[in-house]
């Protein structure tokens, strides 16, 4: 908890909001909170089916070479 | 040699400068320097993501600035700092420039850290009146209560002279008494007192010079005296680094002003050669004068001047050369007697020599010293010589007993003491410091000690902790340093004892572990 407590008081002191006003403080941290949540949830959302259109076009090129050729003599 | 004096022209032709091939080296000592002292000054950078971290914190503030700005130009938000009139909203605006806005939107939400009040003498230990503010630094309020026994790790105190004990001022009082303490007039009118001449001659006597003459105060020193010495017509090499006052008389002077790098005697010698070549800026002509002007330690690095080298490229181009030894006069050198000292160099080379009383002898008011017809010379023509007021017998006195103190003549042996003990606070606080992992600028002999703290939150959270645990420290932000580097400097003192300096280690241990300031790459 103590560690904790230390990492949120490293983060004001980085991105230099330690200086501002509490209400400032709120309005920063609520911004960012909504938008690293927005990125999770599109990663989440959207990551798994990616990866598999990527893992299937790139398994297309190498093992489906020699099924096309075959596919164009017939 | 070149005197000051007589206007005289710099008649190198190019044809006639032949390369020489022995100046590029940084790290050696020229002809000089005492065999065996090899000095080397460091700086270290600090890792990629600190100088990131540094402009996203400025970065977001700033942004918070403009959005201030809004709420108040848009009337959400009560205005507290200064604004155009009604009637003259359509004139040309008075507070829209960065300035303004830094001080407005960054400045005021931390300036609790500044403009302190002491209320005691600025020795060691001090005491500080305590202060707060209820609508986030824009008011102040004094409590009424005093913080006891603060360890003053700020004030330029460098030889222990800010002292009360009443023997040690005894003179000082003596002098009050028989003189009182205004002198009522300038220096040419009525101003020049008997003690006023023999302050000039013990310190040209303490620098190893011909004479000397002293001002009441260190700024106008140098900004009133540069434009007496060069004006329209002659050349002012100037430092990087150097302080407002040799900038602000520089530009007073009228003379063609170039700046090199800081301590680059490459760069240096770079800028002379084209210079001596191109000559004046339109007409083309030799230079009248060619003065290069530097300080002897840079207060807000550390560093220490390359004498040595300069003198030799000196004497090779034939320029004159003016030491501003603010910091370093009476803190530096076996016998506190500056740079000149320290580099083992002879006084008489460096043409124009300038310091203050300010740091190292707890009194006020600068000289400047040099051959005695330079001296003679800003006697009569120099607008601080002319207008400003004499200084005070009183200061005067108690400069003249700490020469006494530093060279022995009052026959005791105490300021070999203070300047021995000096120099082994220095030596045993950076090589502390340093093995913590902080980065600090400056060379191993300076007594002032920047330690970087980069980021603007950091800055401030370090000014704030180190005083609740009773250290006053001087922390320096945007304007005077580079925008990704602020600092806090610590001045050390012959006063501080080794529990002292202990207890401020111990505690800038703590406070670097817990705000992780501690940057160093070499353990």
């Amino acid at each position: 908890m103590e560690y904790l407590a230390w990492l949120y008081y490293q983060y004001l002191l980085v991105t230099g909001i330690y200086v501002l006003e509490p209400w400032e403080k709120s309005i920063f941290n609520s911004v960012l909170f909504s938008a690293v949540a927005m990125v999770i949830y599109t990663s989440y959302v959207f990551v798994p089916i990616h990866v598999r259109l990527a893992l299937e076009f790139f398994s297309a090129i190498c093992g489906g070479q020699p099924e096309s050729t075959m596919a164009l003599m017939n | 040699m070149e005197t000051l004096t007589h206007p005289d022209q710099n008649g190198l032709k190019c044809k006639d400068i032949h390369i020489c091939h022995n100046t590029t080296q940084k790290h050696v000592g020229g002809p000089g320097v005492t065999s065996g002292q090899h000095r080397q000054e460091d700086f270290e950078k600090a890792p990629m993501h600190v100088a990131v971290l540094t402009y996203l914190g400025f970065g977001i503030v700033t942004l918070f600035g403009y959005f201030r700005d809004f709420l108040r130009a848009v009337g959400l938000e009560k205005r507290n700092l200064a604004q155009e009139r009604e009637e003259q909203k359509e004139f040309v605006p008075l507070y829209q420039d960065f300035e303004n806005f830094y001080t407005r939107n960054l400045y005021m939400r931390v300036r609790d850290n500044w403009n302190r009040p002491l209320c005691s003498l600025p020795g060691p230990v001090i005491d500080l009146m305590e202060r707060v503010s209820d609508d986030y630094n824009w008011t102040f309020r004094l409590t009424g209560r005093t913080i006891h026994n603060v360890i003053n790790m700020g004030s330029y105190n460098y030889l222990g002279f800010a002292e009360n004990t009443a023997d040690y001022l005894e003179t000082v009082a003596d002098k009050a008494r028989h003189y009182g303490v205004g002198v009522c007039s300038t220096r040419q009118e009525t101003g020049t007192l008997d003690i006023h001449v023999e302050l000039e001659y013990l310190v040209a006597r303490f620098l190893g010079v011909e004479s000397s003459m002293v001002f009441g105060m260190g700024f106008a020193t140098n900004s009133m005296n540069i434009p007496a010495l060069v004006g329209k017509g002659c050349l002012i090499l100037s430092d990087e680094l150097n302080h407002t006052s040799l900038i602000l008389g520089a530009r007073l002077s009228g003379a063609t002003i170039k700046v090199f790098k800081h301590n680059d005697m490459v760069h240096l010698e770079k800028e002379l050669r084209d210079s001596i070549c191109s000559g004046q800026p339109r007409t083309h002509r030799p230079w009248r004068k060619i003065l290069i002007m530097v300080e002897g330690i840079y207060s807000m690095e550390g560093s220490v001047v390359r004498l040595p080298e300069l003198i030799a490229l000196k004497k090779r181009y034939k320029a004159c050369l003016y030491l501003d030894e603010a910091h370093s006069i009476g803190a530096v050198g076996p016998g506190g007697r500056g740079v000149t000292e320290l580099f083992g160099v002879n006084p008489a080379d460096v043409d124009v020599m300038m310091g203050t009383f300010t740091k190292s002898f707890g009194a006020a008011g600068g000289y400047i010293a040099g051959k005695k017809e330079l001296v003679d010379y800003l006697r009569s023509r120099s607008h601080s010589a002319m207008y400003t007021s004499s200084m005070s017998p009183p200061i005067a006195e108690q400069i003249i007993r700490a020469i006494k103190c530093i060279t022995g003549h009052d026959g005791s042996t105490e300021g070999i003491r203070r300047i021995r003990q000096l120099a082994e606070n220095t030596r045993y606080f950076r090589a502390k410091v340093k093995k913590m992992g902080f980065i600090i600028y400056g060379n191993d002999d300076s007594p002032v000690v920047p330690i970087l703290l980069y980021m603007p939150g950091k800055v401030v959270a370090f000014a704030r902790e180190m005083l609740e645990r009773k250290i006053a420290v001087v922390v320096v932000g945007f304007p005077a340093t580079p925008i990704t580097e602020a600092r806090a400097r610590f001045c050390m003192s012959a006063a501080h004892t080794k529990d002292m300096l202990d207890e401020v280690l111990h505690h800038l241990d703590e406070v670097g572990d817990a705000l992780g300031l501690k940057f160093s790459r070499r353990k």
